[in-house]
């Protein structure tokens, strides 16, 4: 049923090839989805919101990024003139590089990584955490007081959620046995979202508060601080910024396909084929939940991070050790409704234990 | 081969930026030449086939805990020209002088011990043995965090409002 034809690791034998290979696939990969994620974003959202989106470059606008790209690369690329211009300039790179790393560790098909390390996931949440490095540095070398401000509550939001992200990581690791990101996929015989309901909600909700999109882009809110972080960049730099975004909606699909989602396993399609459809798949729910649902006030962004999410994440890794000592040969498709079961029970009762912002709705 | 360059050049930038923290008027880029001492130092344990040492160096000393100073920094006053040096400036830099001397004696004269068992791979079990495994060192680990739990406590304590 499962196509499970594996490459060999060094694939094509030697490894200076194999590096160059894959660093040139990821660096193309990274660039092409980031143009299909920017033109699916906008046409996506213009379609549930009942307008047309872009649609004057090219059939249905499929050559809009394109032409964004040119333009930006056009742009004047203007500097604050009492901004720290060094650390200004370096903030962008800051940003991009770790982004760009994930991608070593994600496997495309059996065998398709650049390098299968035995740390594979720690390896992700350690480089992830650099990013907001460069974020910071962004704002402060701005010398502005909105891209300061949103910066720091993009230091508060990932810091917050940086917990339970892992702790449900951990759900997946215990299942596993590993860390690494091939053994992952090869033990996910039924896909650990079905194993691990309430761990891919709290993952898939914190990844979304770490790379701050809609609803917990309060870092970028349009509507209080402009454009946040960003405020001060212009042509190639935003452009890099840009990328980073998608970069990182890109990263975080990539890895609740790997984690979750039986990565490139699946039946009749080619693997490479299946891990392209989850990722998009992922993203296309991102895009959903950023047309549906308002944005969240930054007490209300802690309050779930420490009240809801850390509590519920806890839950979870315990009852999956109890799981795992108490029950070891017992088979999956027993645990998948205990599991749900649990999930709906535990998400009720936690909504009712307390209220976002004591109740609030107005400020 | 690779190693020794690889080594060589991560040590340049490590020392270059671990100077540059102390040397820097700016407070900010110092913190962020302590961010780059510490990704040196990161890469440093990969050369020694220490990988998961490595990624959780990155993971709590640039994610964590330089994120931690940054904000700290911002709390305080004169970032970009730094606070003015004291009367202690002299005493303090002989004092760091003999310091380093005597750091640099004791480990120029001490005769290390150089294990020839090849390095693990992979990493991972050998950690979880020692930790989780019959007499691991589970209880100490966990006994850190209590104290460090009830300095936390002890600071909230400390500051809250009446």
């Amino acid at each position: 049923m499962m196509t499970m034809t594996t490459l060999p690791p060094d694939w094509p034998g030697n490894f200076w090839a194999h590096w160059a290979i894959f660093a040139v696939i990821i660096i193309v990969f990274v660039l092409l989805m980031f143009m299909v994620f920017v033109w699916l974003e906008r046409r996506a959202m213009g379609i549930m919101q009942a307008r047309l989106g872009p649609n004057r470059a090219g059939p249905f606008g499929i050559f809009q990024p394109a032409a964004d790209g040119l333009k930006v690369m056009l742009k004047e690329d203007i500097v604050p003139a009492k901004g720290d211009k060094v650390v200004h300039w370096l903030a962008p790179l800051v940003a991009v590089v770790p982004v760009l790393m994930i991608f070593a560790v994600v496997p495309f098909q059996g065998g398709a990584i650049l390098a299968d390390l035995n740390i594979g996931i720690l390896y992700v949440v350690a480089i992830s955490s650099v990013a907001t490095v460069g974020v910071f540095m962004a704002g402060w070398a701005s010398n502005n007081k909105y891209s300061l401000l949103g910066a720091m509550r993009q230091v508060a939001a990932v810091v917050s959620y940086e917990i339970p992200v892992v702790l449900s990581v951990v759900g997946v690791i215990l299942l596993t046995g590993s860390l690494s990101m091939q053994q992952i996929v090869m033990a996910q015989d039924v896909p650990f979202i079905l194993l691990q309901p309430l761990g891919f909600l709290l993952f898939f909700i914190g990844a979304l508060a770490e790379i701050n999109r809609a609803p917990f882009d309060l870092m970028e809110a349009d509507s209080e601080l402009v454009a946040g972080f960003h405020i001060e960049y212009s042509g190639m730099k935003f452009a890099l910024f840009y990328l980073v975004e998608y970069g990182e909606a890109l990263a975080i699909s990539a890895i609740v396909t790997t984690l979750f989602l039986g990565g490139w396993r699946g039946p009749l399609l080619p693997p490479w084929l299946w891990f392209l459809v989850k990722v998009g798949l992922v993203f296309f729910v991102m895009v959903w939940i950023r047309t549906t649902v308002p944005r969240v006030r930054i007490d209300q962004l802690m309050a779930l991070a420490w009240k809801f999410l850390f509590p519920l994440a806890l839950l979870n890794l315990v009852i999956t050790a109890v799981e795992i000592l108490a029950w070891p040969s017992v088979s999956p498709w027993v645990l998948v409704p205990i599991n749900f079961a649990i999930m709906i029970v535990l998400i009720l009762l936690w909504s009712r234990l307390f209220k976002l912002g004591w109740g609030r709705v107005e400020v | 081969m690779g190693v020794d360059i690889a080594f060589w050049i991560l040590a340049v930038v490590g020392v270059g930026a671990a100077l540059a923290v102390v040397s820097l008027r700016d407070v900010f880029r110092s913190a962020l030449s302590l961010i780059l001492c510490f990704l040196a130092v990161a890469g440093i344990y990969i050369t020694l086939s220490a990988d998961f040492l490595a990624a959780v160096q990155i993971l709590i000393y640039v994610g964590a805990i330089s994120v931690l100073i940054i904000l700290a920094i911002m709390l305080t006053r004169e970032v970009r020209r730094g606070s003015p040096s004291g009367k202690l400036r002299i005493p303090a830099f002989i004092v760091a002088v003999l310091f380093f001397g005597g750091v640099a004696f004791a480990l120029l004269n001490t005769t290390w011990q150089v294990s020839g068992a090849p390095p693990l791979e992979p990493t991972t079990p050998a950690i979880a043995e020692l930790l989780f495994g019959e007499g691991g060192f589970i209880l100490p680990v966990e006994i850190v965090p209590i104290l460090l739990l009830a300095a936390i406590l002890g600071a909230i304590v400390l500051v809250r409002e009446k």
